[in-house]
């Protein structure tokens, strides 16, 4: 059962070859046996995923059920969830229990489908590879001596080792779509706005958007049908209609024009991934596209652009982490800044230290208008460099990362090299627009993927091209050893 | 040396909108603390603010009533710093694009002259909570009811030269944002909280001294006190060659002196960039003029339209105006009596007298409008002196019933019978014998003085019910 898709688990729960009940009793054995390796949960409720299971049965029964009704689904630990621990990674939040459900949250669950758990992630999604969270990193279903990237990285393990069906990730900068080249699987981060912000713990709020991650394109969208929509309750959500994302998957990609930014194909790209990137745009090629050569002139200023913009909406984000009301709280302050200074010393790692202080530093009297000021006016540029290629092209295609998975450690000590990792998808967030990663193919056995950036709010067209390729390749289909192995 | 006092003042007026500015919760004050704070106003994990578009409404009614620049485009931004009665560690509020731009108004001083004042600009903030240090043995308690409250920050330019101007200043902002209805102005409650920005220079001058800004003074007995202290301070320190420090400063009421809060040279820096959970605010001509049409009349055009149509002078026309209420009243009992200038003496003297002396607002008063201008009706028909009508006007007060009732009940009414009069003006000059004497030998002018006695003497014949004019009459024919 393990093995399916969404769209055939919901065949299945519907010609009743299996209950919702069955399907999740599989997945949480799956994850009691097999995640001591993978580590891709921070907590797993088995008594309330059956119940909600058992709900979705009788909803199933009684015929009024929707398309998720009783598909068990993982969502990233930084969706609050009500009554379940939502930690973000962080020890901060280690005994944080909210009243409330993220919008996300209320809408899967409306929907029917079950919470398996609550997955692994950099602390506050700061992170590339899943090493800063305060709960261990999460290791890479294709190896586990790999990262399976960050900082979505638990999301993306879970359903590359068989331990969900799908999952939901957030992408401030490459956060769903670097786990999910890395791990091979599909993962869409959707127009900023498309899907509410409300109950998603902030880290950067003008670059944070959710989205889903699973093994196919066509998961995608269902996942993605869900999800989408207006939430009166975020005033940066769009009002712009949603669609059915499924419709549009079996179009045809004759005439499509396909983009290609030239920065994403020079130096830094390792050889063997770019050559996989290549084969896949052939591909695409082969099924109608035409490719077109475009440029994003203003790339170099990306990552600086980037870690000025986020670690300053972080850093103010994260205030409210103070010890007063919720959260960890240092033990026995003296007085209120002893309670600040050591609530937040212990609360927090040293990544989340890091950008806070870069990001106080960016917003300081005297340096707003060299940093931030100077970061948001780039940040234009680089939007208007994206809309200059979309008058040449329909999407843009090239690789989700640089290389395959990097060992475990192999960059923990080096802020730098790992801020690098997300350079080819970090622009799309400064962007604010609809961007994928999906497998193609593998360098040493180690999966990459290739990126698809849309137009804004071109969801469905990212989803069709992802969808029309994932018709022509297998590379999705590839089983991790994780899923060829252990329980049933 | 003179010194000339230079005054700025800031003022937070709380809107009164039924929920918070940017979530749902009521704003109602004295509730149980923390009972009025949901997610949003605690700062949990994952909440985002959502714009009250009422908050907005009033701003903009504010910045029409100064005749300001409305912001077409207004943007929220952070405001960032650590304190425990602030959630989420940052203020939402508005830095540089606020919504209401320059504009100006006008201030009436106790002598009826009038001044305008600048209006720098006015910004949309949220409240931050309270801090309790009683009752939690050595600890602090935070009451987050107050925590997102809507609030104005109307800031003037240096434009208030006396402690007198500033509490001018406060007068004419609480009448307008009462006429506007959108706060209660109650300063014991802290809907108008004031901070003052002061410095001294030698008279003439046209540059500022370095000032300091006392914080939150929240009555205007306290503003004026605050201001003179400040002032002497200053002073002394000028006249003895020294320098004002540029510093926060707070009014200790029970005292009566400012201390040193903290020094701006080591002030926070805030770290202002705009708020990325809020989308600028956006308002087109046709919401300005939409709002434009439905303000009401504001208290100087008011004040101005009194003195002209009444014939009123500055000084009684700004009493009258201060309250809307007050104003309308005073207009319904000109309607019912006829008499502009009668009806405001009696307004402003017995009534607001009555008033005052039981602490009332003047929507309790237990005399009507109405029935006030029947009373002064009845003055202006000669049916009763103005003598009598204030022991009818008590009468009212104390609910025995309308003018007419209460006169005809305890038979106030006038004497104008010519007959009666007659008769009692024989009967006081027949038993007046040497006063008559002493009158008839007097000059014009003696007699104007004597003729006093004999009035009298014919109202306390008439318990006071005689026609005063008719008597007057009276006498002069008889005692050629």
């Amino acid at each position: 059962m393990h093995e399916k898709s969404v769209a055939r688990l919901i065949a299945g729960l519907r010609e009743k070859s299996f209950s919702s009940v069955e399907l999740t009793r599989c997945y949480l054995d799956r994850i009691e046996a097999l995640d001591g390796q993978y580590n891709s949960y921070i907590s797993v409720d088995q008594n309330s995923a059956l119940a909600a299971a058992e709900a979705a049965d009788r909803q199933l029964a009684a015929g009024d059920a929707s398309p998720l009704t009783g598909i068990p689904v993982a969502h990233k630990d930084i969706f609050c969830t009500a009554g379940m621990r939502t930690s973000c990674g962080s020890r901060m939040l280690d005994n944080f229990v909210p009243p409330y459900d993220a919008t996300l949250i209320r809408r899967f669950n409306e929907q029917g489908a079950v919470i398996l758990g609550k997955t692994n992630m950099d602390e506050f999604a700061m992170g590339s590879s899943n090493e800063s969270s305060y709960y261990g990193a999460a290791r890479n279903p294709w190896d586990t001596d790999r990262v399976p990237g960050g900082s979505s990285g638990g999301s993306a393990a879970a359903v590359a080792a068989g331990l969900a069906p799908a999952a939901t990730g957030t992408d401030t900068g490459g956060s769903i779509r670097q786990p999910a080249a890395f791990c091979g699987i599909t993962g869409l981060k959707p127009t900023y706005g498309r899907v509410s912000r409300l109950g998603m713990i902030a880290f950067a709020s003008s670059l944070d958007q959710a989205g889903p991650m699973a093994h196919s394109a066509e998961d995608c969208a269902l996942l993605l049908n869900a999800m989408a929509g207006q939430d009166p309750l975020d005033s940066t959500s769009s009002d712009q209609a949603t669609e059915d994302y499924t419709a549009r998957l079996g179009d045809s990609l004759e005439g499509l024009r396909i983009g290609l930014p030239k920065e994403y194909f020079g130096e830094g790209l390792e050889a063997a991934t770019g050559e996989r990137v290549d084969a896949a745009l052939k591909q695409l090629e082969a099924l109608g596209a035409t490719l077109v050569e475009v440029s994003l002139p203003n790339s170099h200023l990306t990552i600086p652009t980037y870690y000025v913009i986020a670690p300053a909406e972080a850093s103010t984000n994260l205030s409210r982490f103070d010890g007063v009301r919720y959260g960890h709280r240092c033990a026995d302050p003296v007085d209120l800044h002893d309670l600040y200074t050591r609530t937040r010393e212990e609360g927090f790692g040293d990544e989340v230290k890091r950008r806070i202080l870069v990001g106080t530093y960016a917003l300081s009297a005297g340096y707003y208008d060299a940093y931030y000021k100077k970061a948001q006016q780039v940040r234009r540029l680089i939007k208007q460099d994206f809309m200059a290629c979309f008058e040449q092209a329909d999407v843009l295609a090239g690789p989700t990362t640089p290389g395959p998975a990097f060992a475990l450690g192999a960059k923990s000590d080096d802020p730098v090299s790992m801020y690098l990792e997300d350079v080819y998808t970090l622009a799309v967030n400064l962007a604010g627009l609809p961007g994928m990663s999906v497998p193609a193919g593998f360098v040493d056995d180690k999966p990459v993927g290739l990126q698809l950036i849309g137009r804004h709010f071109d969801e469905a067209r990212l989803l069709n091209v992802a969808h029309q390729y994932q018709l022509a390749t297998d590379w999705h289909l590839r089983q991790s050893p994780a899923m060829t192995g252990g329980a049933s | 040396m003179q010194w000339e006092t230079v005054i700025g003042l800031e003022v937070h007026l709380q809107l009164a909108t039924h929920s918070k500015i940017f979530s749902g919760s009521p704003t109602t004050f004295g509730a149980e603390p923390n009972t009025q704070a949901n997610a949003v106003d605690l700062g949990m994990p994952g909440m985002l603010p959502v714009l009250n578009e009422q908050a907005v409404r009033y701003a903009v009614m504010f910045g029409l009533g100064i005749e300001a620049e409305i912001g077409k485009r207004s943007v929220f931004d952070r405001k960032n710093y650590f304190y425990p009665d602030l959630p989420k560690g940052y203020q939402i509020s508005q830095f540089q694009y606020p919504i209401v731009g320059r504009g100006h108004f006008e201030i009436q001083l106790e002598d009826g002259s009038t001044r305008e004042i600048g209006i720098t600009r006015a910004h949309l903030e949220e409240d931050a909570g309270k801090s309790l240090h009683e009752d939690f043995h050595g600890q602090s308690g935070i009451d987050l009811n107050r925590a997102g409250t809507p609030l104005l920050e109307i800031v003037s330019e240096p434009d208030i030269r006396s402690a007198a101007e500033a509490v001018a200043y406060l007068k004419a902002l609480h009448s307008l944002v009462t006429y506007l209805g959108i706060s209660d102005g109650n300063m014991a409650e802290g809907s108008m909280r004031c901070d003052i920005n002061i410095s001294l220079r030698p008279t003439g001058s046209d540059t500022l001294g370095t000032r300091a800004e006392i914080k939150n003074v929240n009555s205007f007995r306290f503003v004026e006190k605050a201001i003179h202290h400040e002032f002497e301070r200053q002073a002394d320190i000028l006249e003895d060659g020294g320098k004002v420090v540029q510093e926060t400063r707070l009014y200790d009421a029970d005292r009566d002196e400012t201390r040193s809060m903290r020094s701006k040279e080591v002030a926070n820096d805030y770290r202002y960039f705009p708020e990325p959970d809020l989308l600028p605010v956006v308002i087109d001509d046709g919401y300005i003029e939409a709002i434009r049409s439905e303000l009401p009349e504001l208290p100087t055009d008011k004040r101005r339209r009194f003195m002209d149509q009444y014939g009123l002078g500055a000084y009684d026309a700004g009493v009258l105006v201060d309250n809307r209420e007050l104003a309308d009243y005073y207009e319904a009992v000109v309607a019912a009596c006829g008499d502009a200038k009668i009806a405001a003496n009696w307004v402003q003297v017995e009534l607001l007298g009555q008033l005052n002396k039981n602490e009332l607002e003047i929507g309790a008063s237990p005399v009507s409008a109405e029935a006030l201008g029947g009373l002064i009706q009845r003055i202006l028909d000669n049916s009763i002196s103005g003598k009598i009508a204030k022991q009818v006007f008590e009468a009212m007060w104390q609910g025995e019933g309308g003018a007419d009732e209460i006169i005809e009940a305890r038979g106030l009414k006038q004497v104008s019978d010519s007959g009666e009069l007659e008769a009692m003006v024989d009967e006081v000059i027949a038993g007046s014998a040497a006063q008559v004497e002493q009158y008839l030998a007097a000059d014009d002018a003696k007699r104007k003085k004597l003729v006093g006695y004999f009035v009298g003497q014919v109202m306390k014949l008439s318990k006071g019910q005689a026609n005063p004019q008719m008597v007057n009459q009276l006498l002069a024919e008889k005692l050629k």
